[in-house]
């Protein structure tokens, strides 16, 4: 079991509250300066619908490119928020705590993001609204529910519905302990949302409950989300890198390896800006890298099955596009960086222990894998298009323009700002989650043996 | 899907005979006359967004000085069974009963997906709003929407002659005769390369083509069922054993 200090509640509210109570020097210039790539990240997106997709460098037939690349991204980012809450969560992981919030906050964010990316990369985004977002029975105005482009908005705004509901249960308590401690309009506004929380233990047992069971309701979302991203590749016949058995659950678990990593960056970050070395821990730095170990491996052996399978008919045109994806320039590059960002260098790093508990490189180990896994939906989507079908004749590149660049590292850039602002208003760290923690961790003494304080009953 | 070509009156397709074909290009100019396809620039073609409804492509067989230029023309097959179809989230792309695969520019919302799912790459998107040089003004066909910017565009089997032609017919209490309706392509093309017709008519020149043992369809392996059928090239300098390619 892990080493635990006592830290007191008193020292623990100060700390975990210091984001909205005494709110850090450096958090208004780095809000500022993030606000100011996002205003001109949405100007140039304002700019891309106004004239048309031609600014981008998309062509016939790479009809998709960079953007869906990074919708996919994003979606796989978000799974951080269910595998830590929910998973971790049904099986009792206890070193979870102090991260919950933040990832499912992460994931939030990361699905209002990965949604925006596929609209406003629609050829009429305003139609979009008028024909899909308000499900239409009075007009006749039906979607067709054989796309999976109508499959994935519903199961992105279920997981999103979830999540929030989620985030916000588990906020309840901390926002009854903010109110208390401020005045003001924040005062107000922590009264409102509170929802008239008094910690009285029917409140706690609700609240409780309501979280355990929309971890559960989340469980199956876990494993359709990303399966449902992944058809919109596997179902297209036309596509031979894309139409394949393997994908839903090889996009799952890819999604897990990036969005636990996504996480571990979030953990060191937290840990350098809001100083708060005494919750999140080495330990867990080194429980996540030992899950990561695991699930990277998982995700190879599919990656490299799916080259397998891929190949092993000796088909033409796939061992053309696997050579493109593989052997030519620049996609050899691109697919050399991605194998050893995705798993080797990575899981190298993780395997020792000296690694996994130092904070600086497990932050770069983190960081190297969600490059890899940017360049593994890349490698996926752009080649199976250059090389489409027989059809030499249509073969062709694609070169993003430097529009569709900007706007990749404006979503980075804007998620950074949302959880930027969030830290400003709400805990990043659970205090009531922290407080659980230490006090069931508390033992004492009875003779000879050392018995927990608290006997837990069903989590 | 194939069980209804027997129902209804019409079901249009073509035949395309490849051993004519000379690659002339007439059919691309034709058709961009007849449906207001853009103008494809230089650049249009250097960024790979030059719209052609239909397409010559041209491949190299064999080695120098034993060269051959191979042409095959390609446009919108017109699939019974189309993968665009179910991808659509909108329902812009569908199938009518005349065996016609449908584009409505209108409900079209430019996600590209039917695009991606095409095996015959003969989906184009508009990237800009198109524009026409001044003197063009009154060369549109007044027949034929131009599209605007931000939605998929595709072969059509000028629908608009169909709608015309059918119209005529039964204003006169009859049926299309056999070659009174021509697409831009077929009328343009100086071999007689490209046929268009009724397969549902027994006796119409499409369907006893169809029955040509040099008959084939384009990746048939996808089981697609298209309503365009080629006719293979006769090489007579080879023996009938020798396989193509």
């Amino acid at each position: 079991m892990q080493q635990r200090r006592t830290i007191d509640q008193i020292h623990t509210n100060r700390v975990l509250l210091n984001g909205q109570l005494d709110t850090p020097k450096w958090w208004a210039p780095t809000v500022i300066t993030l606000g100011i790539i996002v205003a001109i990240g949405f100007f140039m997106i304002g700019i891309m619908v106004n004239k048309g997709l031609g600014v981008t460098g998309l062509s016939r037939p790479v009809y998709w490119g960079l953007f869906i690349t990074t919708f996919v991204f994003w979606v796989g980012i978000s799974h951080a928020g269910i595998m830590i809450s929910a998973i971790l969560r049904l099986s009792q992981a206890e070193w979870r705590r102090p991260v919950t919030r933040a990832a499912e906050l992460l994931t939030v964010f990361s699905l209002l993001t990965a949604l925006l990316f596929p609209l406003m990369h629609a050829g009429r985004p305003w139609r979009i609204v008028y024909y899909i977002l308000p499900y239409d029975f009075a007009r006749g105005i039906m979607p067709n529910i054989r796309s999976p482009l109508i499959w994935d908005p519903v199961a992105i705004s279920t997981y999103l519905t979830g999540s929030t509901l989620f985030l916000y249960i588990a906020l309840l308590p901390d926002l009854g302990n903010l109110r208390d401690r401020t005045q003001g309009w924040q005062k107000a506004l922590y009264t409102v949302l509170a929802l008239g929380w008094r910690g009285n233990p029917r409140q706690w047992k609700l609240q409780t409950v309501g979280g355990i069971l929309l971890s559960a309701l989340m469980l199956p979302i876990f494993v359709s989300v990303h399966s449902i991203v992944s058809w919109d590749f596997a179902v297209t016949p036309a596509v031979e890198g894309w139409h394949s058995t393997i994908f839903a659950p090889y996009f799952v678990i890819g999604a897990v390896h990036s969005g636990v990593s996504a996480v571990v960056t979030m953990m060191a970050l937290m840990r350098w800006l809001w100083k708060w070395e005494d919750f999140i821990r080495p330990e867990h730095f080194d429980a996540l890298a030992r899950l990561l170990i695991v699930v990277a491996t998982g995700w190879l052996a599919f990656t490299f099955l799916e080259l397998i399978f891929a190949v092993y008919g000796l088909d033409a045109p796939e061992l053309e596009l696997r050579d493109l994806q593989i052997f030519q320039w620049p996609w050899n590059i691109l697919f050399v960086t991605f194998v050893f960002t995705g798993y080797i260098i990575p899981v190298g790093m993780w395997l020792q222990k000296s690694v996994r508990n130092n904070i600086a490189l497990m932050f770069w180990s983190s960081i190297f894998v969600n490059i890899g896994m940017w360049l593994e939906r890349f490698l996926i989507i752009v080649p199976g298009l250059a090389r489409k079908t027989p059809f030499v004749y249509t073969w062709e590149a694609y070169r993003p323009s430097g529009l569709e660049w900007f706007i990749l590292f404006w979503s980075l850039a804007w998620v950074t700002f949302l959880m930027l602002l969030f830290s400003r208003f709400f805990p990043l760290v659970p205090l009531f989650e922290q407080k659980e923690s230490q006090t069931f961790g508390d033992s004492i003494k009875i003779g000879r043996v050392r018995v927990p304080a608290i006997v837990r009953e069903a989590d | 899907m194939t069980l209804q070509r027997e129902k209804r009156d019409y079901s249009w397709g073509m035949v395309v005979d490849v051993d004519k074909c000379t690659g002339c290009q007439a059919c691309v100019l034709a058709c961009q006359a007849e449906n207001n396809v853009p103008l494809n620039l230089q650049d249009r073609f250097e960024r790979a967004r030059a719209m052609q409804w239909i397409r010559v492509e041209r491949y190299w067989e064999g080695e120098f000085p034993d060269v051959k230029a191979r042409f095959i023309p390609i446009m919108c097959q017109h699939c019974e069974n189309a993968p665009c179809e179910p991808v659509c989230p909108v329902f812009a792309t569908y199938h009518n009963n005349e065996g016609l695969n449908v584009q409505v520019y209108n409900r079209c919302v430019g996600t590209r997906y039917c695009a991606n799912g095409c095996p015959y790459i003969v989906r184009f998107f508009n990237y800009w709003e198109p524009v026409w040089p001044e003197a063009f003004r009154n060369h549109l066909n007044p027949d034929v929407t131009v599209r605007s910017r931000g939605i998929m565009e595709k072969c059509s089997f000028c629908v608009q002659r169909i709608r015309r032609g059918v119209r005529n017919a039964e204003r006169d209490g009859r049926k299309v005769v056999d070659g009174e309706i021509q697409t831009a392509c077929t009328q343009a093309c100086p071999t007689d390369a490209l046929v268009f017709g009724n397969f549902n008519d027994e006796d119409s020149k499409v369907s006893k083509m169809k029955k040509d043992d040099r008959h084939y369809t384009l990746l048939p392996h996808l089981a697609t069922d298209p309503n365009v059928v080629y006719l293979a090239q006769i090489d007579t300098d080879r023996s009938a054993g020798e396989s193509h390619g």
